[in-house]
């Protein structure tokens, strides 16, 4: 992140990002923010763009849904994004309650024009999110990296 | 238990918007502005002629606080103003709780409070039901927090936008009459080029 000069970290507190959450909290050159709901890390990231400053937006898979009508924003007004999302409601999955947003996750983040980087073994989380990095800042797309519950494993329940 | 009724009866919605916003924001030169949809960007299109450093928007309903937060954390020495309306920011008023806690010293919030959806048909909002964006704004953690309603409290909130050294948040309580007719550039992404190629001198 720091490499492709990422300095606003936005994020809803999650588990399944809270090591890098750290990081953008001890990391003096970066803004560590804390959302009240995920859609205001969309907005924030646009803001960000008009102001020559990149941001990253940490969210789970639930935070997805909260975000689709400001989508239109990066859409519309092709604003570059990249969001890390830990997933819920896949492989393994045993609350219920997560199910019908993790399904529809890629589905709905396509529908809006974001890109999906599926990532299922730890050795491809880095080149991944660099991947996306380029594809983001370089290239200005809307691209969301998704860490599946392959990856970093189902809660216990 | 007794239950007080705290519903505020009291609010003024007498300000012309045509002329209270130009009269509290003052100079546009000195401020990158986002503004959100409806009634307020036309406000802002109308008052600074659609200039550059205005980003308007027509949808993204309740974006336009977070679009300002990452603006002022991403320019610091620019001092930023988000234009919003009683309508979109109650769509999203939890933003003001996450830019509270940031505290960037350069963003102002101005609220072009009608108590009315305008752009839908004037339907009543909230505001006009004893809602108190001020008040929201107060326990959201807002320290520099003023609500303009008469012609003598316009001075004050325009310095409060212009000179608080945090976070402030001014409601600017309007009469629900229309907006100026202004037609300002729709096209989002033309606005995003203008505005970058204004403030970085490339797109």
């Amino acid at each position: 992140m720091r490499a492709h000069d990422v300095t606003q970290v936005a994020y809803v507190p999650d588990a399944g990002h809270a090591h890098l959450i750290d990081l953008s909290i001890d990391d003096p050159d970066v803004h560590s923010i804390a959302l009240t709901t995920e859609e205001e890390g969309v907005a924030l990231a646009a803001g960000a763009h008009l102001g020559d400053a990149r941001a990253v937006l940490l969210m789970q898979s639930s935070g997805v849904g909260n975000c689709i009508n400001f989508l239109s924003l990066m859409k519309n007004g092709q604003f570059p994004l990249l969001t890390l999302v830990s997933m819920r409601g896949e492989f393994g999955e045993g609350n219920p309650w997560q199910m019908a947003m993790g399904q529809a996750v890629r589905p709905v983040l396509e529908a809006m024009g974001v890109i999906c980087l599926e990532v299922t073994e730890p050795e491809d989380v880095g080149p991944t999110v660099e991947a996306a990095a380029t594809m983001v800042f370089n290239a200005g797309n809307a691209v969301a990296v998704l860490l599946t519950q392959r990856l970093i494993g189902a809660k216990a329940f | 238990m007794a239950v007080k009724d705290t519903s505020n009866t009291s609010s003024i919605f007498e300000l012309d918007r045509q002329t209270a916003v130009p009269a509290v924001i003052g100079n546009h030169k000195d401020f990158l502005i986002v503004s959100g949809l409806a009634g307020t960007s036309k406000d802002m299109a109308s008052l600074t002629d659609d200039a550059a450093n205005l980003y308007t928007m027509a949808g993204a309903m309740g974006a336009a606080t977070g679009m300002g937060l990452g603006l002022a954390l991403a320019q610091p020495d620019k001092r930023v103003l988000v234009a919003t309306g009683d309508g979109e920011l109650l769509m999203n008023v939890g933003t003001l709780a996450t830019i509270a806690v940031l505290n960037p010293p350069n963003l102002s919030i101005v609220c072009v409070d009608n108590g009315y959806y305008g752009e839908t048909g004037y339907q009543k909002s909230h505001t006009s039901r004893g809602v108190d964006l001020e008040q929201m704004a107060i326990g959201a953690g807002m320290k520099m927090t003023s609500t303009v309603e008469r012609e003598d409290q316009l001075e004050d909130g325009a310095k409060m936008l212009r000179e608080s050294n945090g976070r402030s948040f001014v409601v600017l309580r309007v009469n629900p009459k229309e907006p100026p007719a202004y037609k300002r550039l729709m096209e989002p992404s033309a606005c995003r080029v203008r505005f970058r190629s204004a403030l970085l001198e490339r797109p």
